[in-house]
């Protein structure tokens, strides 16, 4: 109903722009026929454009004070520290730059507002400052470029050391599936093609590896917190994207290849849940939640913090409800939950 | 008849025009003129606009109010939208034919194809393109394009749904979406059309450029346009090929069972036989035209904000031989980055160090057309025309969105952004919106010369601008906070995550501004069409411009000038030039010299 309002008010505006535009046309019309701005119209544009800017600080800074809250909490991998400092410098350097080239713009265009008998500097060419402002987004540049790399090579490297745990993550249209590599440690091989849906074998694992045979499969991610986990992606269908935003990681699924993202989670669940970001945007969150269920609409319980993977690559129909809860836990409590999964070896050998 | 038109002599340009009929069908249909082309072009990417602008508010409308019943969604949708709640995969489909008409269909055909036709021959002083045929044959394909792509919105299983980068596994499998039966094939078609058109006008417009400038029109002599219209067609040739392999390639792994993009499938319970395709393959042949792209779009708007921004603030456009330069180095880079849209796609990470490294550079050549266009304004006398305010908002926009290319084109920050609402906004602002803003600027500066004379009214331009300015900054500065938050694109609702919910009213307020801003096109769509038939006639040379379109003949006339074709004696950015001892202008009274005014007595060439 609300919906309806909107977009009846927002019609009624439309039209009374168009009337208003009408009417103002009309009675230029008289005064003067030239469509070429004159120094009314330079006037009025020029002041608009220094109220432009105020706008545009405005937006800013409205969407600053309204919307920082709703960001992604801080970082519950290793690296996403690191990853967030590179973007607030990033960030950083990024107002700066906008905030004085923005003023400049508009000031000028303000200041220097077409005025009869006004004459235009003749002012073409000047090599020193093209040099500078060559220079400085060269330097500025070359800093963010060695950051940047720094942590990339650090993020994507994907090596054994540390004793990560192995885990594939399987996409398939709509729904994720982890596999733990099990006691030994080496996932074992598995190709669609050998896939038997009758025979529970979803995944498609190779049952004469042995390597395969105590790997757990599982429809929810659980990590233990402090421990290096080696991610092992693949896809049956289409591309899909393993998108874990609070652990600042993300990889694409591809049909045909494995892909591969590591990262360590330092917060366990509820660790995360006593994050003061975290409360707050719970506690905003369900009010929303009760407004809803006050209404009787669906889809309104009450919420409790919880990592995710969303799927971030177009996948269908679903793509937007394919996901995965991720429970990060001690190491006890991790190793309680794996100790009553059961192995490939034990559903196969039970059907 | 106009193949060697652009000889000099006088005794040729008795031809022109005058000696022979024109029917209705070769005037304004299969005209091989260019300002008719022009036009055509214009029209037709407008009319597509206004169709890509419509989807964009369905689509808007459900993220605001995600599963709400609208009567216009039933109305428009038809049966993918019973009892007027939106269908899932009618919503990806509305996103990717919004995608791909906004940048093939109006910001590459209406944007370049409108104004290369339009002002090459007339800035260089050509009688027309270098063949009028091809130019003829290149709007007939492009129109055959849209036609197809229109007509695959009625298809029976819906029209193409994966994206408007229609990545394969999903595009190439009927059983993965439905938009991927029939509607993918003729969404393949038409962009292998498409591309057919854009080849035979870039090859054109490139021609045109290098063989038909008129007398002394030396390379460093061109108005700035010219360079950007010249650049765009070059790497549109150099790129837009490969995404024809690419299309090729799919439709033949769609149709033929080849596996180039296809491996070790197995989709709704049974395996498909496809063996050793990489879909990393099919990324980085579309994106080795998709990046391009974006400057194919960008160029053409920043060449003739140039021309509109030097015009208009009586000045000389600060640092042209740097303007030139900056084109070409972006022009050069922009074929070396398309790995960054890439980063997380499995490639090798080594190749994602060496794409942040070049993407970051293209920031420099940009951050010196951003600071030469302020420099421009710096001290001038500025004509604050509709055409001037948009070149002045393309700066600003261009700069808004471009620093957060800065964050994406890094490829660790990339990585938790990626394909979030946060490259929405990035994209939209620095080539969707700015690139728009060039085409606005150039109609309202050009529509005399597309109107015999005719032009806009200047009080609803400036109404379309301010609404639309304030309201596109309403619609995607929000959009980088969602983005940030995570949300991802290309989510029919995001109810299905709680974790989503506080955003909700962020997309509302979206939501409207991309409706009001939606309602201020209107206001330029009366104006064009009101203007095209009952505008005010201006004088030859409305804006006091130099270049030499505006001493040609106002009425449409094949062959442009009545007489013999200007000569060209000097750079096109002599406005406000002093004389000698700093009294007056170099001609008394008058700001600015045509480019066909022979230099005065004691007048120094400063630049050229």
């Amino acid at each position: 109903m609300t919906a309806f309002l909107t977009i009846g008010v927002l019609v009624l505006v439309a039209i009374a722009i168009w009337q208003m535009t009408k009417i103002f046309e009309l009675s230029q019309i008289k005064k003067d026929a030239s469509q070429i701005a004159n120094d009314n119209d330079n006037k009025y544009n020029g002041y608009l454009m220094f109220a432009f800017l105020v706008f545009i600080y405005g937006i800013t800074i409205f969407s600053f004070y309204k919307y920082t809250k709703i960001l992604l909490p801080k970082a519950a991998s290793a690296h996403g520290a690191d990853y967030d400092n590179l973007m607030l410098v990033s960030f950083i350097i990024i107002f700066i730059v906008q905030t004085i080239t923005q003023a400049l713009l508009h000031y000028f265009a303000y200041k220097y507002r077409g005025r009869k008998g006004q004459k235009a500097l003749y002012y073409a060419d000047n090599n020193k400052l093209e040099i500078i402002w060559t220079m400085i987004p060269v330097v500025v540049l070359a800093g963010l470029i060695l950051w940047g790399l720094y942590s990339w090579v650090n993020i994507m490297d994907i090596n054994d050391q540390d004793d990560p745990i192995v885990v594939e993550l399987y996409a398939q249209q709509f729904n994720w599936t982890a596999r733990y590599a099990g006691e030994d440690n080496v996932l074992g091989e598995a190709n669609v093609r050998l896939i038997d849906i009758d025979n529970i074998n979803v995944l498609g694992l190779d049952t004469s590896d042995s390597y395969a045979s105590d790997d757990v499969i599982v429809k929810e991610l659980h990590l233990p917190v402090g421990r290096k986990v080696n991610f092992k992606m693949r896809s049956q269908d289409v591309l899909h994207s393993a998108y874990m935003p609070h652990f600042r990681a993300q990889m694409n699924c591809v049909p045909g290849m494995i892909t591969q993202f590591s990262y360590t989670p330092i917060y366990t669940t509820e660790q995360m849940r006593q994050d003061p970001d975290v409360i707050d945007k719970v506690k905003r969150t369900n009010t929303i939640r009760a407004e809803r269920a006050q209404i009787g609409a669906p889809n309104s319980d009450p919420w409790e913090f919880d990592y995710i993977l969303l799927c971030n690559k177009i996948c269908g129909k679903s793509h937007y409800n394919m996901q995965m809860k991720i429970i990060v836990e001690t190491q006890e409590e991790y190793d309680a939950w794996m100790a009553e999964q059961k192995t490939f070896a034990q559903i196969v050998v039970t059907n | 008849m106009s193949a060697n038109a652009h000889a000099h002599s006088e005794d040729h340009h008795e031809d022109h025009g005058h000696h022979h009929k024109e029917t209705f069908v070769t005037k304004y249909i299969f005209s091989q003129d260019h300002k008719m082309i022009a036009k055509q072009y214009l029209i037709t990417g407008l009319i597509m606009g206004f169709i890509g602008i419509a989807m964009s508010l369905l689509f808007r409308m459900q993220i605001a109010w995600p599963g709400q019943s609208f009567p216009i969604f039933e109305a428009l949708l038809g049966k993918w939208a019973p009892d007027g709640v939106m269908d899932a995969d009618i919503y990806l489909a509305l996103v990717t034919i919004h995608g791909t008409i906004m940048v093939f269909f109006v910001l590459t055909a209406g944007l370049s194809g409108t104004f290369s036709n339009l002002l090459i021959p007339l800035q260089i002083g050509a009688r027309d393109m270098a063949s009028g045929f091809l130019n003829m044959v290149s709007y007939w394909l492009f129109f055959t394009s849209s036609i197809i792509m229109v007509f695959s919105l009625f298809v029976e299983a819906g029209p193409a749904a994966a994206g408007w980068t229609v990545y394969p596994p999903l595009s190439a499998l009927p059983m993965a979406q439905s938009g991927s039966g029939m509607g993918m094939t003729l969404w393949l078609v038409s962009m292998a059309i498409f591309i057919a058109s854009s080849l035979l006008g870039s090859l054109n417009y490139i021609v045109t450029v290098i063989n038909l400038r008129t007398k002394g029109m030396s390379m460093t002599r061109l108005p700035l346009t010219i360079w950007a219209f010249f650049v765009t067609a070059i790497i549109g040739v150099i790129s837009f090929p490969v995404l024809f392999s690419a299309a090729l390639l799919l439709i033949m792994d769609r149709s033929f069972g080849t596996s180039f993009f296809l491996s070790d499938i197995f989709i709704q319970g049974e395996v498909l036989h496809y063996q050793g395709g990489s879909p990393v393959l099919y990324e980085h042949l579309f994106w080795f035209l998709g990046h391009p792209e974006v400057y194919i779009v960008l160029l053409p708007a920043l060449g003739i904000t140039s021309e509109v921004m030097s015009t208009n603030a009586r000045k000389p456009i600060f640092g042209y031989r740097a303007m030139v330069t900056s084109i070409i180095a972006i022009a050069f880079l922009s074929t070396i980055v398309w790995g960054h849209h890439m980063f997380i796609s499995g490639m090798n990470p080594f190749l994602g160090s060496v794409f942040t490294f070049t993407t970051l550079l293209i920031a420099i050549p940009s951050a010196v057309k951003a600071f030469n266009y302020i420099t421009t304004l710096w001290k001038g006398n500025l004509q604050l025309n509709p055409a001037m305010l948009f070149s002045i908002g393309l700066v600003s926009t261009f700069i808004t969105g471009g620093l957060t290319g800065i964050i994406l084109g890094d490829s660790t920050l990339d990585i938790n952004v990626h394909d979030t609402y946060f490259v929405v906004a990035h994209f939209h602002l620095v080539m969707g919106i700015s690139a728009l803003y060039g085409l606005f600027a150039g109609v309202y500066h050009w529509f005399p010369k597309m109107f015999e004379g005719r032009m806009l009214n200047k009080n609803l331009g400036f109404v379309h601008f301010w609404i639309t300015v304030i309201g596109a900054y309403g619609v995607f500065f929000p959009m980088h906070f969602i983005g940030m938050a995570g949300l991802p694109r290309r989510y029919y609702t995001n109810t299905a995550f709680p974790y989503f919910d506080d955003l909700a009213d962020v997309n509302v307020v979206i939501t409207i501004f991309a409706i009001i801003t939606a309602g201020a096109q209107i206001v330029f769509l009366y104006n064009f069409i009101h203007s095209m038939y009952y505008g005010k006639k201006g004088p030859k040379n409305p804006w006091n411009s130099t270049t030499l379109e505006w001493t040609a003949e106002v009425k449409h006339i094949h062959g442009n000038w009545d007489g013999p074709l200007p000569e060209v004696h000097r750079w096109a950015y002599d406005y406000s030039k002093p004389n000698s001892d700093d009294t007056d202008y170099m001609i008394p009274g008058q700001d600015f010299i045509p480019q066909d005014v022979p230099m005065m007595e004691n007048e120094e060439e400063l630049h050229h």
